[in-house]
C-alpha cells in the first residue's frame, strides 16, 4: 500500500539529484590534484568543492533516502496510509531549504572548513544552520516512524511488529542519538563562534562531540542498504529470508554498538585519555558482528532461493542464481565492496594498525568503499525496485541498469584500490596539491591517475542512474501490482525483546554515558582548553 | 508477556542483555585502565589509582622544578579575532593624534614613502601585536624600539584602531598584471612551506597575519631574510622562521616584489 507516493518520489528525486551534483564535485576534485591535470593554482577552489561535495553527500543524500525509504517501508510494511504526511512535508522542506542555505555560504568561499567542520576553523554561521535545519529535518521523520508504529501496535496488539519497519525504526532511533553529538558540537562551540559571541574554542571538546556522530553515522546510512539486503533481496530473486529473528538481532546490535565506538577516529588525539581509546576500539571490534549476522544470513537466503530454482551441490547453487537480476547483482557487488571495506575497516579501529594509515589517503579511500561501494549501490537497487511502484510506470532499461550497476562497482574499485595503496605509502588525505615532479610522490603518480580515471566511471555510471531513472518516469503507465517486502522462512514468533526498543535504547545511553561521559565533562570543565578560532575567508 | 516487562530484572533479556554489555565494559575497562598503563615499559605508574588516572587522561600537575627560560623574549601576545578589546568610543580620535608621532616613517595618511610599513587599513589585530612585542623586547628595531617603550596599552589599542580605519590607498601599480609566484599561491608542499596567500591575503587571510599587498618589497624582504636567520624572534610558534629558512632568496624575491606590485584584494577581515 503505498499512498505517498509524491512525498517518497520527492524524497527520492531531491536525493538523487543532489547526489549528481555533488558526484560532479567529487570527480572534478579527482582530477585537478591528480597529474592529469596542472594545478589550479588556487586550493581554495579545491576545499570550497570538498566542503560542498563532504557536506551534500555524507547529510543531505542518505538523510533524504533514508527519509523516502522509510516512509514508503512505513506505508508497505504496516499496511495503512502514513500518519502525519503534512509533517513529513515539513520534514522535507527544511532538508530542502536547509541544503541551499548551508551550500550558499560554500560557494561564496566563506564556508570552506570540509563537511566534518574541523575547528578551530570557523565558517558563516549560515553554513552551520543549514546543517541544522537539515537535521531537524531528518528529526522530524524519526518522530513520525516512531508514531506510526505505535498507532500500528496500537491496532494490532499482539502481532509482531513487521521487520522492515522494526529495521527502519531502530535506525531512525539510532539517527535520532547520534545526531546529538554534532548537534552539541553546533550548538555549544561552533556556532557561538560563528557569530562572534566567543573568539576561543575548545577544539578537542568539539571533535570528541563530533565523533560521537561520525561513527554511527555510517551506520545510519548503512540502514536501508542492510534493510533492502533482509527484505527486498529475497523477494526480488524469489527466496525467504532465512532467519526473521537474527535479521532482528543484528538491527538491535547495531542500535546498541554502533554509537559508543566513535573515539576510534580520534586515536592521535591528544585531548583523550588512552584507556577510552582502548574501550572504543574494543566496542569498534564488536560492531562487526551483526555485519557478519548479516552476511551469513543473506548468503543463506540466497541460497534458498538459488535451491528453489533447481540449483545442486555445495558451490553449484550459486550459478543458479538469476545474475540477469539488477538486484541480484547489486547485491554481490556490494558484499564484495562490504567485504574489502569492512577488512580496511578491521585496521583502522585497531589501536595499533590505525597508526600507520591515519590521515592517510587510505582513510578517504576505506569510507568511499563502505559508503559510495556497497552502501550507495544498494540505495540503486531500492530505486530500481521501488520506482515501477512509485511512478506507476514500467521500468523496461534492464540492460541499462545492469550496465549501470558494472560502471558503478568498476568504478569503485578502480577509485578505491589505489587510494588505498597510496594511503600505505604514506600520502596524506586533505591535501589539496600535491607535486608530482618531486621524485618522494613521483611513483605515486600512476595510482593517483587510475584513481581519477576511476572518478570518472563513477561519474558516467551516476549519470546513467539518472538517465534511467528519468526514462522511467516517462515510460508508459504500467500497473506494477502491489509492493511488498520478503517474507520469511519461518514467520515471525513475538518476542516482546525483539519487537521494542526501550531495552536497547536504555543500553545505548548506557554505554554513551559510560564511554563518553568522563572524556566530555573534563574537557568541558577544564578552562585551559580553547584555543583561538581561525575564521575561514572572512568576517567576524 | 507485555513489552513494559523487557525493562524489568524478571525479563531473561534484559538480565542477559543487561550483563553481556556490562561484563564486555568491564572487561575492556580492566585492558584500557589497568592492563595496558602496566604493559608499557616507558609509563612509570606509581599504583592501581595512577595508571587509572593517566589512562583516563587526567592532566597531572606539573613538577614544581622552573621551567626552562628561553635565551631571547619571546612574545606574550595571545591572538584572537576579538584583538584589540572593543576600542573605546573615542579610540580613533586618540589613535590619530599619537600616530602623528609615526608619521615622518609611515606617512601622514598611513601610506610610506620610507620602505616602511603602509600601515591604513591594516589588520588592528596586527598592529597591536607589533607594538606590544616592540614594548616588551620580542622584536627589536632601533627606531621602532624607544617609541614602542613608552606606550600604554590604551595607547597601542588606540594607534591599532586608529590605522585600522584609515581606508587603504590603491597607490600606483604599474605591474600588477604580472601572475603570482608558484610561492604566493602553491607555497611549496614537498619543503613544508604553505601558500604565502593563505594567511597574507590574495587566496585567504588568517587572524593576526598582515596583508601584504601594496607593502615595500624591501621591507617584506629584509623580514623574510630577519626571520630566516632568526633575527627576528616574535611570530608565534615559529610559524614565519619556518617558513623563510626554507625559502630559497629567489623565492623572498619573488614573493616580496609580486606583493608590493598588488593592490588589496577582497579577502580580507573588517
Amino acid at each position: 500500500m503505498l499512498t505517498s507516493r509524491r512525498l517518497i518520489l520527492a524524497h527520492f528525486w531531491l536525493a538523487f539529484a543532489v547526489f549528481g551534483f555533488a558526484l560532479v564535485l567529487g570527480a572534478w576534485q579527482m582530477f585537478v590534484r591528480s597529474p592529469l591535470h596542472t594545478w589550479i593554482s588556487n586550493p581554495e577552489w579545491y576545499y570550497r568543492s570538498l566542503t560542498a561535495h563532504g557536506t551534500v553527500m555524507g547529510y543531505v543524500f542518505p538523510t533524504l533516502v533514508a527519509m523516502g525509504f522509510g516512509y514508503a517501508i512505513s506505508e508497505v510494511s504496516l499496511g495503512r496510509p502514513l500518519v502525519g504526511r503534512r509533517w513529513a512535508w515539513a520534514g522535507f522542506w527544511l532538508i530542502a531549504v536547509g541544503a541551499v542555505m548551508a551550500m550558499i555560504p560554500v560557494a561564496l568561499g566563506r564556508a570552506s572548513v570540509l563537511y566534518t567542520f574541523y575547528p578551530p576553523l570557523i565558517g558563516n554561521p549560515f553554513y552551520y544552520l543549514g546543517i541544522v535545519l537539515v537535521v531537524v529535518g531528518s528529526w522530524i521523520w524519526v518522530a513520525l516512524m516512531s508514531i506510526n508504529l505505535r498507532v500500528w501496535k496500537r491496532d494490532n496488539p499482539g502481532v509482531a511488529v513487521p521487520l522492515p519497519m522494526f529495521a527502519n525504526v531502530a535506525g531512525s532511533y539510532l539517527w535520532a542519538w547520534t545526531a546529538v553529538g554534532a548537534a552539541l558540537e553546533l550548538l555549544l562551540q561552533i556556532l557561538p563562534v560563528a557569530f562572534g559571541l566567543r573568539s576561543t574554542i575548545d577544539a578537542g571538546l568539539s571533535r570528541v562531540f563530533f565523533s560521537w556522530t561520525l561513527h554511527a553515522i555510517v551506520y545510519f546510512w548503512l540502514m536501508p542498504t542492510y534493510i533492502a539486503y533482509y527484505t527486498i533481496v529475497p523477494r526480488a530473486i524469489g527466496g525467504k529470508i532465512y532467519s526473521d529473528t537474527m535479521a532482528r538481532i543484528s538491527f538491535i546490535l547495531f542500535l546498541v554498538v554502533a554509537m559508543p565506538i566513535g573515539m576510534h577516529h580520534t586515536f592521535a588525539d591528544p585531548q583523550v585519555g588512552a584507556g577510552f581509546k582502548f574501550i572504543h576500539s574494543a566496542f569498534t571490534a564488536l560492531v562487526a558482528l551483526p555485519t557478519l549476522l548479516t552476511v551469513f544470513t543473506i548468503c543463506a537466503s540466497v541460497e534458498i532461493a538459488a535451491r528453489m530454482r533447481g540449483g545442486r551441490g555445495p558451490f553449484g547453487w550459486i550459478g543458479a542464481l538469476p545474475w540477469s537480476n539488477p538486484i541480484m547483482m547489486a547485491v554481490a557487488f556490494s558484499f564484495v565492496m562490504l567485504g574489502f571495506g569492512g577488512a580496511g575497516g578491521l585496521v583502522n579501529m585497531s589501536y595499533q594498525l590505525d597508526s600507520s594509515i591515519h590521515n592517510t589517503q587510505w582513510i578517504t579511500g576505506h569510507f568511499h568503499l563502505i559508503f559510495g561501494g556497497a552502501i550507495v549501490i544498494m540505495y540503486f537497487a531500492i530505486a530500481y525496485d521501488l520506482w515501477p511502484h512509485l511512478t506507476g510506470r514500467a521500468m523496461r532499461d534492464l540492460r541499462l541498469m545492469r550496465v549501470q550497476l558494472w560502471l558503478w562497482f568498476v568504478g569503485m574499485i578502480v577509485t578505491t584500490f589505489p587510494w588505498h595503496w597510496v594511503g600505505i605509502l604514506g600520502m596524506p588525505r586533505r591535501m589539496a596539491y600535491y607535486d608530482y615532479a618531486d621524485p618522494a610522490i613521483a611513483p605515486q603518480a600512476l595510482s593517483v591517475a587510475l584513481s581519477a580515471v576511476g572518478g570518472f566511471i563513477l561519474l558516467a555510471s551516476g549519470l546513467l542512474f539518472i538517465l534511467v531513472l528519468l526514462r522511467a518516469q516517462r515510460a508508459p503507465r504500467e500497473d506494477a501490482g502491489a509492493y511488498r517486502f520478503a517474507a520469511a522462512l519461518h514467520p515471525p514468533v513475538l518476542t516482546p525483546a525483539l519487537n521494542s526498543y526501550a531495552l536497547w535504547i536504555a543500553l545505548m545511553v548506557g554505554l554513551t554515558v559510560t564511554n563518553y561521559g568522563f572524556p566530555i565533562a573534563q574537557l568541558a570543565l577544564r578552562q585551559d582548553t580553547s584555543v583561538p578560532a581561525v575564521y575561514v575567508g572572512a568576517d567576524p | 508477556m507485555s513489552e513494559d516487562s523487557v525493562l524489568s530484572p524478571r525479563n531473561a533479556w534484559f538480565r542477559r542483555a543487561v550483563g553481556v554489555t556490562a561484563g564486555i565494559f568491564v572487561a575492556t575497562a580492566l585492558g584500557g585502565f589497568v592492563l595496558l598503563p602496566y604493559a608499557q615499559p616507558d609509563l612509570k605508574v606509581a599504583g592501581l589509582w595512577d595508571a587509572i588516572c593517566s589512562a583516563a587522561g587526567v592532566v597531572r600537575t606539573p613538577s614544581a622544578q622552573a621551567p626552562a627560560e628561553p635565551d631571547a623574549r619571546l612574545t606574550k601576545v595571545v591572538v584572537t579575532s576579538a584583538l584589540p578589546a572593543t576600542p573605546a568610543p573615542d579610540a580613533i580620535g586618540r589613535g590619530a593624534t599619537l600616530a602623528q608621532q609615526c608619521a615622518i616613517c609611515h606617512g601622514p595618511t598611513g601610506v610610506s614613502r620610507a620602505d616602511s610599513p603602509n600601515l591604513a587599513g591594516q589588520y588592528a589585530a596586527a598592529i597591536y601585536k607589533q607594538l606590544m612585542d616592540f614594548k616588551t623586547g620580542a622584536r627589536v628595531n632601533a627606531v621602532m624600539t624607544p617609541f614602542a617603550k613608552d606606550l600604554s596599552e590604551r595607547d597601542m589599542q588606540d594607534l591599532a584602531s586608529y590605522y585600522a580605519f584609515l581606508p587603504r590607498l590603491p597607490g600606483y601599480h604599474p605591474v600588477q598584471e604580472k601572475p603570482a609566484p608558484r610561492i604566493v599561491i602553491n607555497g611549496a608542499p614537498m619543503r613544508g612551506i604553505a601558500p604565502c596567500g593563505s594567511c597574507h591575503g590574495a587566496l585567504d587571510n588568517k587572524t593576526g597575519s598582515p596583508w601584504l599587498e601594496g607593502q615595500p618589497a624591501a621591507y617584506v624582504k629584509a623580514q623574510l631574510f630577519a626571520f630566516a636567520s632568526g633575527e627576528r624572534r616574535n611570530d608565534i610558534s615559529q610559524q614565519m622562521r619556518n617558513i623563510a629558512r626554507r625559502m630559497t632568496p629567489e623565492e623572498i624575491q619573488l614573493a616580496s616584489e609580486w606583493y608590493a606590485s598588488q593592490p588589496s584584494t577582497t579577502i580580507h577581515t573588517n
